[in-house]
């Protein structure tokens, strides 16, 4: 049912620092009602377990146990500001949502179990190849199955067409739940992705090539996700569709079948882990003191705070994947594994991405550093905040220029998962 | 938040800010005959004056009695004042940045200058230490980085990347010192950018491994993002917008270029394993080339070059023009050339054009620009279509052109930018019309802009004249392409004397507008900055041995990896013989006039 190997832990060790991270956010997040906070982190941390659950399973009706006990969990989280309706919208829609595509998993697990008898993806694996060798299964049944499974993974990790409800959901909850879920639940939902495709499915992949489908699910969600950000005026809408496209990014990592592929995956996720949230609890500290998720809030933030000002520079650029940032060696390292198998149509549709990207980054920085504000009142935060800043920060400096260690344990870590 | 808490970091601030304290209070005391502090006109700051005050266990009555007396504090308080450049709310934050802010802009200016020549001497080691007699690559670094990945910190330089380092050591601290007066906001974020920058470029000229290559090139497009962005004119975010938008699509395409490179290279980014033929060469060359060209700019992909020059404050327009530029022509030699000859053979009859429209559109565009930096920015796009021309000339005399035409257009369009830019602090416009007569109210920015205007004309014994004359000799003897283009590339100098002479004419002679009656002439620091670009226009110009001798085995290598087949007729090399001995013997001649003269003496 569970397993416990390196795999699993290197997720859990992204997870339980993503969560560490949500807390400290959210001490600090003036959003929160303090009456209620008794029972936030309780949910909070029960998300954590059924993610390190869905980081370990490896059965398929464990594997919808955890996913269930993490989305229902994070709907309560999305709509825990009962005061304003975009949070309880946010809740709403991350139901339906969560629902319909839990239900469609849920339909293609039943298929799955009733081509192959059993729920233990290793199994499954096995009996799916020889199904195949001896001919006797209905490939575009196992398809079908598949396809109804990764819309519950493609929910989870944000991926086209399932990605709707995620700018709504990161724009209407408290910021530090839309950091959370768009770090943590990301991993999760790959970690998931990772065990299912490859532990489960790989043997598959010679005939009914599902690769190419997600090939082709990866370039429209990096792709939807980018354009869809380019018009935000909200930053937390603006990061929101970013983190579907990088969603959209790692996936490519998802399509190769190789073990590059796969420790591409894990490298960005640990990269994105500090970016995305070093950006978010930037997003955290300017809502606070300015009180604006609006681009238009940042305005001369270069003067007014230069220190948060810069240190958002630097996510900012290294989420667009600028060199020497962390967000830069992430993505070089996907791109090397995308090219080495030749798929050359989806690095150059995701390098053009970069680019899109780099327009709509840039407009936060042009207003922070290039475009004055009425108020010059200049912005002090506390200590605490300011090193918790730097937590974040130093790791999306020092990653960019030597991040050897990664890679050799993202190597490790992937042990036997390849075969 | 814990605004009020007591942090001791402050304690130095508080210092500043009681000196400050003393010259405002002074000034009230003075005014008010030891009136009522809490009214006057400081406001809010004056609360904090106070507050010093009790922290320094002085009470207002006797604080009020001194400040009578000490009457020089005033100055000294204004002094602190103008130079931390902060005002008293700074004080209240808690952050380092404004510490380092906080340090005197002449302290800031002055570090980043000693920086600057510092680096400057250390890269004339390069230069004394330099083999000539070779090709490969010398003073080599290499460390592991990132073995997994097969990348390390490889670097060297040869006869090419040497003066393109030497260029841009030379051209940042003469930026800095540019700068001097005209940056008023954020000196030490201009300055940090400014050596980033520096860093960056220096990087991309000595990088021997792909990935450190790349990571140089990209990693200048932050900093530069700032010059433009910040301390820019009018339409700077636009600008830079585009600036940086350009190249990030330019390189997103080299990025997949290196990486196919280095799956067909034993999976090693070292530069020096490299050797072709590679698969794909076709789609690797134009992978390498647009982004190449982006930078160069080329004709058709220029369109962003105008808008970052005229927008960028003086530093970076030298920097742009000077350095920037010449990264995609050095691209082109170092990569496009020798892995892709097969590739760059063909694609040549549909470079060569584009490079001839560059020079001739280039001109025909600056000859009609109003704005005088305008100008200079379209004459580079037409500059640096010979040195395109040249490189695909693909034989020693044209490349060699092209180098040292590399470090002629760095020098030249350098100088003129920051003449321009010195004309436009006392005047505070760049248009022509605004001009005229200027030679009588300043003879000596009228005397070093004429020869820098003659130098970027081509005119004989000043440095373009031997870039451009090589260049032209080298397209004319090749067989690869027509020798229709050169004609028209000639045409192209001649359209420069038009354009620059005219410009000068308009700037220079004519009646004196009333408004420019008050210019002063160049300062010494003004003087300073131009006197070493003067030296090596002439000294390129007239005895350019030196340079061309230590570029020469490395231009040699690459044409040897370029030339596929032969690319000149019989009669061509003749030429090229005459001409290299003809080119000999005046070089020997005024070599002995030289040294006859410093006999004489």
């Amino acid at each position: 049912m569970v397993r416990l190997d390196s795999f699993a832990v290197f997720f859990k060790i992204i997870i339980s620092a993503a969560t560490a991270a949500t807390i400290l956010f959210s001490v600090r997040s003036a959003e929160l009602d303090p009456e209620t906070k008794g029972e936030y982190y309780a949910l909070l941390l029960a998300v954590t377990l059924g993610m390190y659950l869905m980081a370990s399973s490896t059965h398929l009706l464990m594997i919808y146990l955890s996913l269930e006990t993490v989305s229902l969990t994070s709907y309560i989280l999305a709509g825990f500001l009962t005061h304003s309706p975009r949070s309880s919208e946010a809740a709403f829609k991350y139901i339906t949502f969560g629902a319909i595509s839990s239900g469609t998993m849920l339909f293609g697990i039943s298929l799955l179990f009733g081509m192959t008898g059993t729920g233990d993806i290793m199994l499954i694996s096995s009996r799916l190849g020889e199904m195949f060798s001896q001919g006797d299964v209905y490939p575009l049944a196992v398809l079908l199955s598949i396809t109804f499974i990764l819309a519950g993974v493609g929910y989870k990790i944000a991926s086209v067409p399932f990605h709707m409800w995620s700018p709504d959901v990161y724009e209407g909850a408290p910021i530090p739940i839309t950091a959370f879920l768009s770090v943590a639940s990301k991993s999760a939902g790959f970690a998931m992705f990772i065990r299912l495709f490859y532990s489960g499915f790989k043997s598959a992949d010679a005939s009914i090539d599902w690769s190419l489908m997600l090939a082709v699910v990866s370039a429209l969600t990096m792709t939807v996700g980018n354009l869809a950000a380019l018009p935000q005026q909200n930053v937390k809408r603006l990061l929101a569709y970013s983190s579907i496209s990088h969603g959209g990014f790692l996936l490519m990592g998802g399509v190769l079948l190789t073990s590059e592929g796969l420790q591409a995956i894990l490298i960005y996720l640990v990269i994105y882990l500090f970016m995305n949230l070093g950006a978010f609890f930037v997003v955290i500290l300017i809502a606070n003191e300015v009180g604006s998720e609006t681009i238009d809030g940042y305005r001369g933030l270069g003067s007014r705070a230069p220190l948060i000002a810069v240190s958002m520079a630097i996510f900012l650029f290294s989420l667009t994947g600028l060199p020497p940032l962390a967000g830069f060696a992430g993505k070089w390292i996907l791109f090397a594994a995308v090219i080495k198998e030749k798929l050359y149509w989806l690095a150059i549709i995701g390098l053009l991405n970069s680019v899109v990207a780099l327009y709509y980054y840039v407009r936060i920085v042009k207003a922070m550093f290039l475009e004055t504000s009425d108020d010059t009142e200049s912005l002090s935060f506390s200590p605490g905040s300011l090193v918790l800043l730097l937590v974040f920060v130093v790791p999306t400096l020092l990653l960019g220029i030597y991040w050897n260690p990664l890679y050799e344990l993202s190597r490790v870590s992937l042990g036997k998962l390849m075969g | 938040m814990e605004q009020n808490a007591f942090r001791p970091r402050d304690l130095l601030n508080k210092e500043v800010a009681g000196i400050c304290g003393v010259a405002r209070l002074t000034d009230k005391a003075r005014a008010a005959h030891a009136g009522e502090i809490g009214s006057y006109k400081y406001g809010a700051a004056s609360k904090q004056d106070m507050g010093i005050l009790s922290f320094l266990g002085i009470s207002a009555e006797v604080f009020q009695e001194a400040a009578v007396k000490i009457d020089n504090d005033v100055r000294l308080g204004a002094w602190v004042l103008d130079n931390c450049g902060r005002s008293d709310k700074d004080l209240s934050t808690f952050n380092p940045i404004a510490l380092l802010r906080g340090l005197g802009a002449s302290a800031v200016k002055g570090i980043a200058l000693v920086i600057g020549l510092l680096t400057f001497i250390a890269s004339l080691g390069l230069y004394t230490g330099f083999d000539a007699t070779t090709a490969t690559f010398q003073n080599v670094t290499q460390q592991a980085w990132i073995p997994g990945l097969g990348t390390s910190y490889h670097i060297g330089i040869d006869g090419i990347s040497l003066w393109l380092v030497l260029l841009t050591t030379f051209l940042t601290p003469l930026c800095i010192l540019a700068a001097w007066n005209s940056v008023e906001k954020g000196l030490s974020g201009f300055m940090m950018s400014l050596l980033a920058l520096e860093t960056g470029m220096l990087g991309v000229f000595c990088a021997l491994d792909l990935f450190l290559f790349f990571v140089f090139w990209e990693s200048m497009l932050i900093p530069m993002y700032f010059l433009i962005g910040i301390w820019g004119g009018e339409r700077r975010i636009y600008a830079t917008v585009k600036f940086v938008l350009y190249t990030m699509a330019g390189s997103a395409l080299m990025l997949v270029g290196i990486l196919v490179l280095y799956f067909q290279n034993n999976n090693s980014f070292d530069f020096t394993t490299l050797s072709g033929p590679f698969e794909h060469s076709h789609l690797l060359f134009l992978a390498f080339f647009i982004a190449f060209a982006i930078k160069v700019p080329l004709f058709p992909f220029h369109t962003w070059l105008p808008d970052a020059h005229v927008e960028a404050p003086t530093a970076g327009s030298v920097i742009l023009a000077g350095v920037l530029l010449k990264m995609g022509t050095y691209g082109i030699i170092r990569f496009c050339l020798p892995l892709f000859p097969d590739a760059a053979t063909e694609f040549t009859p549909l470079i060569v054009p584009l490079a001839v429209i560059g020079i001739i559109y280039g001109a025909l565009v600056a000859m009609v620009q109003p704005d005088l930096k305008k100008l200079v920015a379209y004459s580079s796009v037409s500059h640096l279509g010979f040195v395109v021309l040249g490189l695909f000339s693909k034989n020693p005399i044209g490349i060699q052109g092209s180098v040292l035409q590399m470090i002629n257009h760095g020098l030249s369009t350098g100088a003129l930018f920051l003449l321009v830019g010195m004309i436009y602090e006392r005047r505070h416009s760049r248009m022509i019309v605004d001009f005229g007569g200027l030679a009588k109210r300043m003879p000596i920015f009228a005397t070093i802009f004429m020869v820098v205007t003659l130098s970027s004309i081509g005119l004989p014994g000043l440095n373009g004249f031997v870039g451009e004359y090589m260049i032209l000799l080298g397209s004319f003897v090749q067989g690869a392409f027509s020798k229709v283009y050169v004609v028209l590339a000639t045409a192209g100098v001649i359209l420069a004397a038009v354009y620059m002479l005219w410009m000068f004419q308009r700037v220079m002679f004519g009646t004196l507008d009333k408004t420019n009656e008050d210019l002063p002439d160049l300062n010494a620091r003004e003087i300073v900055v131009m006197l070493p670009i003067l030296l090596f226009i002439f000294w390129i110009g007239v005895y350019p041995k030196p340079f061309l001798s230590k570029i020469e085995k490395s231009v040699g290598l690459v044409v040897t990896q370029v030339q596929t087949e032969p690319t000149m007729g019989r009669a061509g090399e003749q030429i090229l013989q005459d001409t290299e001995l003809a080119l000999q013997g005046t070089q020997r001649v005024q070599h002995e006039k030289i040294e006859k003269e410093a006999e004489t003496k």
